[in-house]
């Protein structure tokens, strides 16, 4: 399956991909106005030491540590290979937080779920909007 | 900060589209933004910008824009605010002032004085989208004396010759001067356009030589990184004379630039200021010139093109008939325009000619003493679109060189701030982090499209005058008429005004 990899060698630490991110979950065409004065959750994060950035976001891992782990069966594998989450499933037990390795869910903003990357599934991007937006290609969606 | 010397330009930022993500501060290297941490906003400091938007750029809600500031002198036509400024920066500091890129100043640029023909009714244009329209070429001499081996067979006695896919060429920039991901980017798009990337005095990078047959490699005063293996693998030795930025002197790349990648490249110890003196010190006439040509060709087994580069100065024809007499197969000739990574302010904006004026006086010179097909003619020096290589192949050019084009296709916003070394695009610098902003797998793809998308207008305009090859266009200066010229630049250029018939 298509996945979103990042490539550390061109990674600039710029976060915008956490920007893009975090406005495609607005739905709204004007970032300004989606972002404005905003506390963002994006579901992509840019780590950073010193000179190296590295952003990361769900691998949708072949066999997905938070769909076993997930106790009210929200955490589910499609048959696209995308690992997803029903909002209205989840309780916020938050088990997936603690047992992904790659800490790549995170609690919603609203406290009652857990949110993840679903790869711009669950908007009308189209594409990852990291990747599409990313200055450098140091994010890019394909197949490896 | 000079307390006597206010920004010249000003960071403007909409305070209702700012989302404060801080992508300006962390992108620029000049330290110009920052997050203030208790209004939750973000703030710039003006004196530190130097105008490359790079922040403009990157903003993703397009709440900046950097304008001239309008704090000002009092008017005076004489002594303009940078003339003031320069004054004060001398009295502060007591330095030679230093500057980037090509000249500035309002100077005519001649390629935008001369219009170029087309056919109407009595010989019928072409179009090039069905028919041939042929831009590849060769560079080098072409003065061949058919000679038969015993059998009658004509034998190969062709002097070596560059095959180029499209009359332009990547001009001369070293590694040190632009960094690594900025040649490589270079060297692929000269690879996949079947064109040549020229490596500067920096010498070649270990990890540069797969594309040899693609390169043209300097030998300049410094002789930075020349040895046997860089003269073998490339497609043509330049000796470089001069540069059209800077003509009359040498170079000279601080040692805070020379890293272990870059002094292992010149061949000089690591952080020790690269100094190239402005004459060879071989070199003090045309003979000595030939000795140099032939050790190059001797060492190469005569199997490599030489390329001798100069500056466009004042005596630039009788020069050039010297260099063709030099064994040379090519000469490359800089405008005052052309660009540098560092260069004597002064220098820069005042010494050399314009690369059409210079172009057009060698071509009619060496045409005169016969000795036109000795060489292959390349100029470079600010050609900025298709329509100037147009007008230089016309007025008797081979080849362009371009420079400032391709890197602005890489990135650069000509804010002519290379000598400072902070290139906030990566380009001109060295450090690490900014090096990494430039990848050249977009890079190379932006040169690509550059050259590619200037090769079809150069079919587009050559079909409208009714010609199907560069070689057929080259020198023609029936196709072009000037506007806005005086005789005297008429007669340098060698045609005629706009409206005047044969």
């Amino acid at each position: 399956m298509k996945r979103i990899y990042v490539n550390e060698k061109w990674c600039l630490g710029c976060h915008l991909c956490e920007y893009e991110c975090a406005f495609a979950a607005t739905g709204l065409s004007d970032m300004a106005k989606a972002l404005k004065g905003k506390r963002i959750a994006p579901k992509i994060r840019v780590e950073d030491c010193g000179d190296i950035h590295f952003a990361v976001n769900c691998r949708h891992c072949k066999d997905a540590l938070c769909v076993k782990s997930c106790i009210s069966g929200a955490l589910s594998k499609g048959e696209d290979g995308v690992v997803r989450i029903d909002r209205d499933k989840c309780v916020g037990c938050l088990t997936c937080v603690l047992v992904c390795p790659y800490g790549a869910i995170m609690p919603a903003p609203d406290g009652h779920a857990a949110q993840k990357c679903q790869l711009c599934t669950d908007n009308t991007c189209g594409v990852p909007n990291c990747v599409a937006h990313c200055p450098n290609n140091a994010i890019v969606f394909e197949e490896r | 900060m000079d307390m006597y010397i206010q920004p010249e330009y000003e960071v403007v930022r909409r305070e209702d589209r700012c989302i404060a993500c801080r992508v300006c501060e962390r992108q620029c290297a000049n330290l110009v933004h920052s997050f203030d941490p208790e209004t939750g906003k973000m703030q710039a400091d003006d004196s530190k910008c130097v105008n490359c938007h790079r922040c403009v750029c990157l903003c993703p809600t397009h709440a900046l824009k950097i304008v001239k500031s309008d704090d000002t002198y009092r008017q005076n036509a004489n002594w303009d605010g940078q003339t003031i400024n320069e004054v004060y920066k001398q009295a502060n500091a007591g330095g030679v002032l230093l500057s980037s890129m090509g000249n500035p100043k309002p100077f005519p640029v001649f390629w935008d004085k001369m219009l170029v023909n087309a056919s109407q009714v009595t010989n019928p244009p072409i179009d090039p989208l069905r028919e041939p329209m042929e831009t590849q070429l060769y560079l080098g001499k072409r003065t061949v004396k058919i000679e038969r081996d015993e059998r009658g067979r004509i034998k190969n006695t062709l002097p070596p010759q560059l095959k180029l896919s499209a009359p332009i060429m990547f001009s001369a920039m070293s590694y040190g001067s632009i960094s690594y991901n900025a040649h490589e980017a270079l060297a692929r798009a000269a690879e996949e356009l079947g064109i040549y990337y020229n490596t500067g005095e920096g010498g070649l990078h270990k990890d540069f030589y797969k594309y040899g047959k693609n390169t043209i490699v300097q030998v300049a005063s410094g002789r930075f990184g020349v040895f046997k293996d860089y003269l073998e693998t490339a497609a043509a030795i330049e000796i470089k004379m001069g540069q059209g930025a800077k003509p009359g002197i040498g170079g000279h790349l601080p040692g805070a630039k020379i890293s272990a990648d870059v002094s292992e490249t010149r061949m000089i110890p690591e952080g020790v200021d690269a100094i190239s003196p402005a004459p060879h010190h071989d070199i003090y006439s045309i003979e000595d010139l030939r000795q140099l040509v032939y050790s190059l060709k001797e060492a190469t087994e005569y199997k490599k093109p030489v390329i001798v580069k100069i500056a466009a100065v004042h005596n630039v024809a009788a020069i050039a008939s010297g260099i063709a007499r030099s064994g040379a197969d090519i000469i490359a000739i800089d405008g005052y325009r052309g660009g540098t990574g560092a260069a004597p302010t002064r220098i820069r904006d005042n010494v050399g000619i314009p690369v059409e004026l210079a172009l057009a006086e060698v071509d009619a010179r060496l045409r005169e003493e016969g000795i036109r097909d000795e060489v292959s003619i390349v100029v470079g020096g600010s050609v900025r679109s298709s329509a100037d290589v147009v007008k230089a192949i016309a007025l008797g050019a081979d080849a362009c060189y371009i420079g400032t084009a391709a890197l602005l296709a890489l990135g650069c916003h000509l804010c002519r701030t290379c000598h400072e070394g902070k290139c906030n695009w990566g380009i001109a610098t060295q450090r690490p982090d900014l090096v990494k902003r430039l990848n050249p797998d977009i890079g190379y793809k932006r040169l690509v499209n550059l050259v590619t998308a200037w090769n079809h207008e150069i079919q587009e305009m050559m079909g409208g005058m009714g010609i199907n090859s560069v070689e057929a266009l080259r020198g023609n200066r029936l196709m072009l008429r000037g506007i806005g010229l005086t005789d005297t630049e008429l007669r340098i250029l060698g045609i005629k005004y706009a409206g005047e018939s044969l």
